[in-house]
């Protein structure tokens, strides 16, 4: 089976800036894999590029099988991303969001209900608009829509902020379920700690490359390892 | 782990954008309470400044309507895409799933829908202010229907080409309105044909009858529906 995602020498550009200079990443269907790096490290960029949002300036660059080149459309119809902004619409209500985004997506009628339901989001949250929701609200509407979509390919971006404590245990519940159920889970952090204990692998940026890579005694016995492919990436899987 | 249940259906996912922007639209009513009345104010002015007499306001008519439908139909775009700017909704659309043409279909249609509604108020503006005869309703009615298609259209694409761009409030109506001065010439002459206004009254040029005019109006919109259709998923990725 392809890997989730693999990028060789994969160079993304914001403007003219390289965010990312030459990243190689491997990760397997199934893993969980945490981002860490300072702030411009890249790993925000690295998670766009990963949902087909932007294509890539040169390298090669795949994801789920589909080339980040030519294919991004069938990228994004598989990938979900829980960003920084939550990409809903301030105007319609948190069931009238939660319904476009899952007609968008083709979904049976059920799912998006019970994806809802499991996130709280029913009754009078349900029927609140968007406009009038927390940061933390908000992000567990986003949240539910990529849960009711079952992407092959989770992108994370500092998915704990803004989040409760009871928000962030089930999400990773819900990072656990999607990973065993074979999904890719990629989660870009500044501050892993809360990611960690979910994590197959610790990669870190910097400067917009991928610079170390742990596998975590959590899941692995054998501590920090990485193996190098003929081509070039690197993988643990 | 499949996220999709049927392949994409550009009508389908048309329908799908379409209701959300008008769903919005009716929860915000900004078109309704800030373009409509930006709108009749371009009729009261345009009146104002050509002064009382009647026959010069019934003799520029068709041109102030148009005029003033396009100013409105900028406001509208930028509207319309000023929804997916906030909290990155035009990257949520991106990954919703839909295909690129029913993305355009279904925007350039709530606009058209939101245009028409506006053509009805201003039309019944210049009946009321300049006090213009009506000869011919399917004239006018066709000429609107028409050029809404083809001002929707056009409004869609080059909204999504501003879209990316941090200037786009100044952008878009500086791209727009040069492209869609045939539907303001187009539009203007088929009306003039329809009210009967007198030839030359609007722009010095004779009226010549409307059908010419509204077969300029019809290749207009399926020009721009053609390209929007095929072209709409570049400007998604380029934008």
């Amino acid at each position: 089976m392809v890997p989730a995602v693999h990028l060789r020498s994969a160079i993304a550009l914001t403007g003219r800036f390289p965010a990312l200079a030459g990243a190689d990443l491997v990760v397997e269907r199934g893993e969980v894999v945490v981002v860490e790096g300072p702030n411009g490290a890249g790993k925000t960029t690295l998670l766009r590029l990963c949902a087909g949002l932007m294509a890539p300036g040169g390298g090669k660059a795949s994801v789920l099988g589909f080339d980040l080149f030519k294919d991004r459309g069938e990228v994004r119809r598989r990938v979900g991303m829980l960003g920084h902004a939550s990409f809903l619409y301030d105007d319609m209500s948190v069931t009238e969001n939660m319904r476009f985004f899952a007609r968008a997506a083709r979904l049976p009628a059920g799912e998006v209900e019970a994806a809802g339901e499991r996130l709280g989001l029913v009754g009078r949250v349900g029927r609140t608009m968007v406009g009038r929701l927390s940061a933390g609200q908000r992000r567990r509407v986003a949240l539910a829509v990529l849960v009711a979509r079952r992407p092959e390919l989770w992108l994370l971006d500092e998915p704990h902020a803004s989040l409760d404590a009871a928000t962030r245990q089930l999400l990773g519940i819900l990072v656990s379920e999607a990973a065993r159920a074979g999904a890719a889970v990629l989660i870009a952090s500044h501050e892993p700690e809360a990611s960690l204990p979910l994590a197959d692998r610790l990669v870190g940026m910097s400067g917009g490359r991928v610079v170390s890579e742990r596998l975590l005694s959590a899941h692995h016995d054998d501590g920090a390892v990485s193996a190098h492919h003929d081509d070039g990436a690197v993988s643990v899987a | 782990m499949p996220t999709m249940t049927t392949e994409p259906s550009v009508w389908r996912d048309a329908w799908v954008v379409s209701a959300k922007d008008l769903r919005i639209e009716m929860r915000s009513r900004v078109v309704m309470n800030q373009v409509l009345p930006f709108g009749l104010l371009v009729l009261v002015l345009f009146a104002l400044a050509l002064g009382p007499g009647r026959q010069t306001l019934i003799g520029a008519a068709p041109g102030l309507f148009w005029v003033a439908v396009l100013f409105s139909s900028v406001l509208a775009v930028q509207r319309s895409f000023s929804l997916e700017s906030s909290d990155g909704a035009r990257d949520g659309l991106r990954l919703a799933g839909l295909d690129p043409a029913g993305v355009f279909l279904g925007k350039a249609g709530a606009v058209a829908a939101q245009l028409g509604a506006l053509e009805v108020v201003l039309g019944a503006g210049v009946v009321v202010l300049y006090g213009a005869d009506v000869r011919s309703l399917l004239g006018l009615v066709a000429a609107c229907l028409v050029a809404t298609v083809g001002l929707a259209a056009a409004g869609t694409i080059y909204g999504a080409l501003a879209a990316g761009l941090r200037v786009r409030e100044t952008l878009l109506p500086f791209l727009l309105l040069p492209v869609v001065a045939p539907v303001l010439l187009a539009g203007t002459r088929a009306w003039q044909a329809a009210l009967g206004s007198p030839p030359g009254a609007a722009g010095g040029a004779s009226t010549g009858g409307g059908d010419p005019w509204m077969g300029v109006l019809v290749v207009f919109a399926l020009v721009y529906v053609s390209l929007g259709v095929l072209l709409y998923g570049y400007l998604e990725e380029a934008a």
